[in-house]
């Protein structure tokens, strides 16, 4: 986080038992997120206050004191709101604000154009529950603001983010126990992938490739010269396919032509590959389009190795299973790649990989295996193996010495953006897309079971718009965005405001969401903006796909197809 | 800070000293006299107790006798208190369990309840003296207000009732239901919050319900299996495990154990792999771990069969 300068969720999940307020701003915990939900139930049945703010009345607004239904993409222009809104009444955190932030004054003159009256005509909230939000919160002895993807996966995603903390600096909600900023992870080690280097900034344990000295630490114990320059995001990458630059593509469990926006491009650009290999425990369908597929051993449940989960917990993941048929560890396969490219590396253990991470990264450099074994998972930062745990980071802002205190956290002025892509009479609906809480992703995983409470594919309405159009439950629409359209069965939420719709992203066989969603990526973050698309509805006769798609693709012929097995020669 | 530091003060726990069977143990102040029991290397049967539930007091197994007290106590939820002298395995104990154990045993399915033969034996109970037991009754789910019919007495009357499987997750075996709530609380407040269960009807006639009855996918429930997770007599249980058991395959002697972390969201529940022959037949949790304290979502729980289905198609 370029705010507070260490990229994690400031609190424990404990500490939201604690919590007075707690505020779920785009984020659906109870049903995207349920076990970290139950934390938050005991400080209800403590007392806590809750607010909702999402543009649909969720599982998770069911259980809030107030719910702030605003506009899809007014995320900006509403914590403007609620920071004007406690500057004005005198309820900034002086003393905190002074202390551990810079860029106060900057901040005030950007909230002041957004009083409660403009704020609630930018956003569709009434102004009164801004006032609330924004004292209830300033006021609180413990507040937590928590967010998912309803913040992130915005074409200013990054912005929406720096909003939030704004509102945590100015009134010193943040760095305290049971005082937080919790971004809840979507995925089971983003959050370790992450830490790990998978981003391409970064290098193992926070260290960056733009940094001579961070290089030079992996540098000295690779015993080799490193390149200074920064890796593609996805979205860049897409982009230098569009462009004819990358024309090798290597994929690592992920199923891009389901879950990445605007998929008809996705599938375009891989195809037009020279080469495309992807490695995952399942012939997904961006793998029907490889070249070479690596199976791969269920990370989970068939390898041993480490998560980090969203309350940075680093746990240990243990093999139950033997793997199927050739399918291989992902340490292994990728020791074989680099055998057949020249370099014999030696056969190694996930913990003596670990280790080797623990030696350059001082923010895991305590968490042995045995430590992780014993203390059911260790949060970083843990530098020494005796030494305390941090069950809450940046408790430094509050110290009064400066060298404790350290970089103090910037204010962040950002300008609030609607949605790129825009309403108008052609495509007048909001389409916002999600998790329900028995599915997952692509549905790879979670199509597995046959859960009794799956709604399947399906557009949600508000009841408003389902007599506008004179639609039934069940009915089948077709939805239609500017790139593309898709059929679904018309389910009434009452969970919605007119002009909303929600649909499931986890059906992409038998409902491809992304082929509507825009691949508007955030400047910073590159991830895509999900959550806003212009969309139009239309009743249709037509019937909805029996067989799902995925069946075809994979048995669409493809000659030159070799179904490698990391084991031939091996 | 401490190891998964809670927010609380250091004060350092008091420790209170209690005698059980003339020895004496102590134990943290809060404490219950079962913890003492347990450090006290006395072995008492418990059924209802949850170690990550509220003591609700309901099965009256683990009742014990202590000095100065008219009746026995229920160790399970009774505090110690310094200078408390404990009975285990007196008549009176012994007496009650017995007695506690023939009810429950003439009137419930225990077949599948850990441990019921030991105690059984341990006890000298002997549930058959009630007689035979009453037929399957059709009508539990269904009976109005009073309308109980006492039995003459020469038959058992018995919670017996068909089987209730509605669903691809789990299995409602309510002829081995001992009424305990753990199920009740599991759902309701102390943990998923759903309240998809409660007692319905009252005395005899009691039985755990969905709303009116209604079937598990047409009821409240989200099929989190935390309900599963507490049980103690395996009146719910996985449809995975129900099967295997209908099958005669269910051999817990060839299962292994294994924690990892679940494959879904950021969260990072712990989850307890029970593998047979390579295959994943049941989840549970670890109660003692702090993110989940024994509790799971529907895809933790169930949402495992993506592995098995790679399995079958060979190399998938």
């Amino acid at each position: 986080m370029t705010v507070f300068g260490a990229g994690g969720g400031t609190s424990s999940y404990n500490e939201i038992e604690d919590a007075d307020l707690i505020v779920f701003w785009g984020s659906n915990a109870r049903e995207a997120h349920p076990i970290f939900f139950h934390h938050a139930l005991k400080a209800i049945h403590k007392g806590a206050k809750v607010y909702a703010v999402d543009p649909r009345r969720s599982k998770t607004a069911e259980w809030a004191d107030s719910w702030l239904g605003l506009d899809v993409g007014t995320d900006v222009a509403l914590a403007y709101g609620v920071g004007r809104e406690i500057i004005h009444a005198g309820l900034v955190n002086e003393a905190f604000v002074a202390n551990a932030s810079v860029g106060f004054e900057e901040y005030v003159a950007a909230c002041e154009p957004w009083t409660l009256e403009v704020t609630s005509r930018e956003t569709g909230v009434p102004a009164e529950l801004i006032r609330q939000l924004a004292h209830d919160y300033a006021k609180a002895e413990r507040a937590q603001l928590c967010w998912t993807l309803g913040i992130t996966e915005h074409h200013n995603g990054t912005d929406n983010v720096r909003a939030l903390c704004n509102l945590a600096l100015l009134t010193g909600q943040v760095g305290r126990w049971g005082a937080g900023l919790v971004p809840v992870r979507g995925q089971n080690n983003v959050q370790g992938g992450g830490d790990m280097g998978a981003i391409p900034k970064n290098l193992p344990g926070f260290h960056d490739v733009g940094n001579p000295e961070h290089r030079a630490k992996f540098e000295h114990m690779w015993g080799v010269t490193m390149p200074p320059k920064y890796g593609l995001t996805l979205s860049e990458m897409m982009e230098a396919m569009d462009e004819g630059h990358l024309t090798s593509v290597y994929v690592v469990g992920e199923n891009p032509v389901q879950s990445d926006a605007d998929t008809t491009a996705v599938a375009r650009r891989l195809q037009n590959l020279d080469h495309l290999v992807v490695q995952d425990i399942f012939l997904t369908k961006t793998a029907s389009f490889a070249d070479v597929v690596l199976p791969s051993t269920a990370a989970w449940c068939e390898s041993e190795g480490t998560f980090t989960n969203s309350e940075r917990r680093v746990q240990l993941v243990r093999k139950a299973l033997e793997p199927p048929g050739s399918a291989k560890d992902d340490i292994e396969i990728i020791r074989l790649i680099a055998e057949r490219l020249g370099h014999v590396w030696p056969i190694q253990t996930a913990e003596q990989i670990w280790d080797e991470l623990r030696a350059v990264s001082p923010a895991h450099h305590g968490m042995s295996y045995r430590i992780l074994e014993e203390r059911g998972g260790v949060q970083w930062p843990f530098p020494d193996e005796n030494g305390p745990e941090s069950p809450f980071l940046h408790g430094r802002l509050w110290e009064k010495d400066p060298a404790k205190r350290g970089r103090l956290a910037p204010f962040g002025i950002i300008e609030h953006r609607l949605p790129v892509d825009k309403l108008n009479d052609e495509f007048p609906l909001r389409l916002t897309t999600g998790r329900r809480l028995t599915d997952y992703n692509t549905g790879v995983q979670s199509g597995g079971f046959n859960s009794p409470i799956r709604l399947g594919a399906c557009v949600d309405i508000s009841p408003e718009d389902m007599v506008r159009l004179g639609l039934n439950e069940g009915e089948v629409v077709r939805v239609s965005s500017r790139r593309g359209t898709v059929l679904a069965a018309a389910r009434r939420d009452p969970g919605l405001r007119p002009g909303l719709l929600f649909m499931a992203c986890n059906f992409p066989d038998e409902m491809d969401v992304n082929a509507l969603t825009i691949e508007a990526n955030d400047p910073i973050s590159k991830t895509a903006e999900f959550k806003a698309t212009a969309v139009k509805v239309e009743k249709t006769n037509e019937e909805l796909p029996q067989e799902s798609a995925v069946a075809e693709t994979i048995d669409r012929d493809r000659p030159d197809k070799e179904l490698a097995t990391a084991n031939e020669e091996g | 800070m401490n190891v998964h530091y809670t927010g609380a003060t250091d004060t350092p726990v008091r420790q209170i000293t209690i005698t059980i069977d003339g020895k004496e143990v102590s134990v943290p102040e809060g404490s219950t006299i079962l913890t003492a029991c347990n450090a006290a290397g006395k072995d008492t049967p418990t059924l209802c107790y949850g170690d990550t539930l509220t003591p609700k007091n309901a099965c009256r197994v683990c009742m014990v006798e202590l000095e100065g007290s008219r009746v026995l106590v229920p160790s399970c939820s009774r505090k110690v208190q310094p200078g408390m002298v404990v009975k285990t395995d007196s008549e009176r104990v012994r007496h009650s369990r017995r007695l506690v154990l023939e009810l429950l045993g003439s009137s419930v399915d225990l077949s599948t309840t850990p441990r019921i033969p030991e105690w059984m034996e341990r006890y000298d109970a002997d549930p058959d003296r009630y007689g035979e037991r009453a037929g399957e009754s059709r009508r539990r789910d269904v009976h109005e207000p009073g309308e109980h019919h006492a039995g003459d007495g020469s038959v058992a009357d018995t919670m017996c009732q068909p089987i209730k499987i509605d669903n691809d997750l789990y299995v409602r075996d309510y002829s081995k239901c001992i009424l305990c709530y753990k199920c009740v609380d599991a759902c309701g407040s102390q943990w998923q919050n759903s309240f998809a269960i409660q007692i319905a009807g009252r005395g005899f006639d009691s039985q755990i319900s969905t709303e009116y009855a209604a079937e598990l996918p047409d009821s409240a429930c989200v099929f989190c299996g935390n309900c599963v997770e507490v049980c103690p007599t395996g009146a719910l249980s996985f449809k995975s495990e129900y099967d295997m058991r209908e099958e005669g395959t269910w051999d817990e002697s060839q299962q292994t154990q294994t924690t990892t972390v679940c494959t879904y969201c950021g969260v990072g529940c712990n989850v307890n792999l029970h593998v047979q022959d390579n295959k994943i037949v049941k989840v549970t949790s670890p109660h003692d771990h702090d993110i989940g304290h024994g509790n799971l979502c529907i895809k933790g729980r169930f949402g495992f069969s993506h592995v098995q289905s790679r399995k079958e198609d060979g190399d998938g």
